[in-house]
């Protein structure tokens, strides 16, 4: 069920990479540069680290999968159909009226969400609020939480730092997307975030932090995450946005839109290139 | 038997709708194990100490931080618990509409919004803490119930309705003392209005402790020959539009009064429904503005919101042809 071939894990990032800038071609909207920074982690989420059952993906044992910056939810749909939560071919609904697959998820559209997301800093403290309830019931089910860097310019994310430590939620686990772009710009020019491990290592919380495009890197935090600790721990995960397509690579300018058929057939080519090189 | 054979006696008993909230939280952590409380530093004004010294392995303190209450208690309500956030009505749902508008309604979350401190009736806090707004921005929202109890028994009741509901809902509770109208046997269901009194002049249509000054207001006109139905629209959300109609029907004037901004309160609610199937003449009572610094009942007289004011107008709406 988990697969801990480094080299299967990047082709299945590649095949999610692939899968989100078709989605976003026919969606002709949506975020780009987040997804594809994304989808080394949420590779390593689904395919080795997550105890989820695409089949009852309400399965009291299940983890939780939180995703709280919302926008970037075509890395998350990519993953889910790969995974087997969906068919694949329903991808390319995505925006689409009708579809299940909405602009910024919706808990009641799609079986295997965990929670609607899309307006920022809300994410973190819902997860908390499953991590309490876990603890309070004596149950081992993971909860991680992606959550991206901008959104730390929100309080209530910080209400939610302070409420984690306060309740010991030990099986919480967040991963920060340290992409440094936001819709404006750089998150260090619009409302510097400086050092986030300091600012949570401050509130008492346990800190790592990773090459999040690096999946040695990734596995090797997750794996330290599911020892016993008495904290909530965070992974700062410095990824590159756009990462897999060099004229997206650290551009804020793909924070927030699609790519043109043009571009979407460049961006097809590179990565399919890099996937002859992994094969 | 609906209302309380001592209302308007000596004996008449005040009480909170706060204290009803206290309550039912106590009564309705004890019928059910997944029943929370969580509250935002506001624990005691809030009458939740009850249920933090019964259930304290069920209660949460989230510190100074609504946003917080409101998404803490929609992962809790995703993990089966029916959590009940306990603030005043200006942090919640003031200060957290979105939170509670994307993590507790989008999601379709079972998480109770039981919030004291509503209305005028704060008194000398001042305009920062009286809730005038509450009831509109909440009954905008999608699969949320919106309740507003006219007494303490009331208010205990509508915990207990609520709590066993799967739905997200909100219950707007008092500070200030206010008479028992109704008695332990009084029923109460979500959704349906109850008639407190029938007259054939009038129709007067109020919500929470408004409920008593209309009673009262009947009373005198009656000694007028002015025949007034008082309706006690204590579920705002989903609005009870066949009493309503039916009453505008036989009456054919429409009053409401609320301790509320004038502007999609209960006045908003009456007239949305009767002047898209009955319209009859309506005016609706409540607040047009901030409220001020004060003793309550000095407020409530200052801000035209007594019995005697709710003669007045309801002298005005029957002479109106």
């Amino acid at each position: 069920m988990h697969t801990t071939s480094i080299k299967e894990l990047k082709l299945i990032a590649n095949t999610l990479r692939q899968n989100i800038i078709k989605m976003l071609y026919k969606a002709k909207s949506g975020h780009t540069a987040g997804p594809l920074g994304m989808a080394d982690i949420f590779t390593a989420l689904y395919f080795h680290h997550l105890n989820v059952y695409p089949k009852k993906p309400k399965h009291p044992d299940r983890d939780l999968l939180v995703l709280s910056n919302g926008h970037i939810c075509p890395v998350l749909y990519a993953a889910m159909a790969k995974k087997g939560f969906f068919p694949k071919k329903e991808l390319l609904t995505f925006r689409q009226t009708g579809s299940r697959l909405q602009g910024h998820p919706h808990r009641e559209s799609l079986p295997g969400l965990e929670t609607s997301s899309g307006p920022l800093g809300s994410g973190l403290s819902q997860a908390a609020g499953m991590a309490l309830a876990l603890k309070k019931d004596g149950k081992k089910n993971k909860v991680v939480c992606v959550t991206s860097d901008g959104e730390h310019q929100e309080g209530n994310t910080w209400e939610a730092v302070m409420f984690a430590e306060k309740y010991a939620l030990d099986n919480l686990t967040v991963i920060v997307d340290r992409n440094r772009i936001q819709i404006d710009g750089f998150t260090e020019e619009i409302m510097p975030l400086k050092s986030l491990r300091e600012k949570y290592a401050s509130f008492g919380w346990g800190t790592i932090e990773i090459n999040g495009n690096n999946m040695k890197d990734i596995l090797t935090a997750l794996h330290i995450s599911m020892k016993p600790r008495k904290h909530a721990l965070v992974i700062i995960a410095h990824t590159t946005p756009g990462k897999g397509v060099s004229f997206m690579e650290n551009k804020y300018e793909w924070h927030g839109k699609p790519p043109s058929e043009e571009e979407a057939v460049r961006a097809l080519e590179e990565l399919e290139e890099q996937r002859r090189h992994l094969e | 038997m609906i209302l309380n054979k001592d209302l308007f006696t000596d004996k008449q008993e005040w009480k909170a709708t706060r204290d009803g909230l206290g309550e039912g939280l106590a009564e309705a952590g004890k019928k059910n194990k997944n029943v929370y409380v969580l509250t935002a530093d506001l624990g005691g004004s809030t009458k939740t100490t009850k249920f933090k010294e019964m259930f304290p392995e069920r209660f949460v303190q989230v510190g100074v931080a609504e946003q917080n209450l409101a998404t803490v208690a929609s992962g809790l309500a995703h993990m089966g618990k029916i959590p009940f956030i306990t603030s005043f009505s200006v942090f919640s749902p003031g200060r957290n509409w979105e939170q509670i508008r994307t993590t507790i309604c989008y999601n379709n979350q079972p998480v109770k919004i039981t919030s004291t401190h509503s209305g005028l009736g704060v008194g000398e806090d001042g305009a920062t803490h009286q809730a005038l707004e509450d009831i509109a921005i909440t009954r905008s929202l999608p699969n949320i119930d919106v309740i507003v109890p006219c007494d303490a028994l009331q208010a205990k009741k509508a915990v207990l309705a609520v709590s066993r509901t799967k739905k997200p809902c909100y219950v707007r509770l008092n500070r200030q003392k206010t008479p028992l109208i109704t008695t332990n046997k009084t029923g109460f269901k979500i959704g349906e209005a109850q008639v407190l009194k029938e007259g054939k002049h009038l129709t007067i249509i109020a919500c929470g402790p408004m409920v008593y000054e209309a009673l009262l207001a009947a009373k005198e006109l009656e000694k007028e020959k002015i025949k007034v139905t008082i309706i006690n629209m204590h579920t705002i959300k989903p609005l009870d539009k066949k009493t309503i109609i039916k009453y505008a029907k036989k009456t054919k004037k429409v009053l409401t009064v609320e301790d509320h901004q004038v502007h999609g309160g209960l006045g908003g609610a009456v007239a949305e429904a009767i002047s898209q199937e009955e319209p009859v003449k309506m005016k609706i009572m409540g607040l047009n503005g901030f409220g001020e610094s004060g003793p309550y009942k000095e407020l409530f007289k200052k801000y035209g919101l007594t019995y005697k004011d709710i003669i007045r107008e309801a002298k005005k709406l029957v002479r109106k042809k």
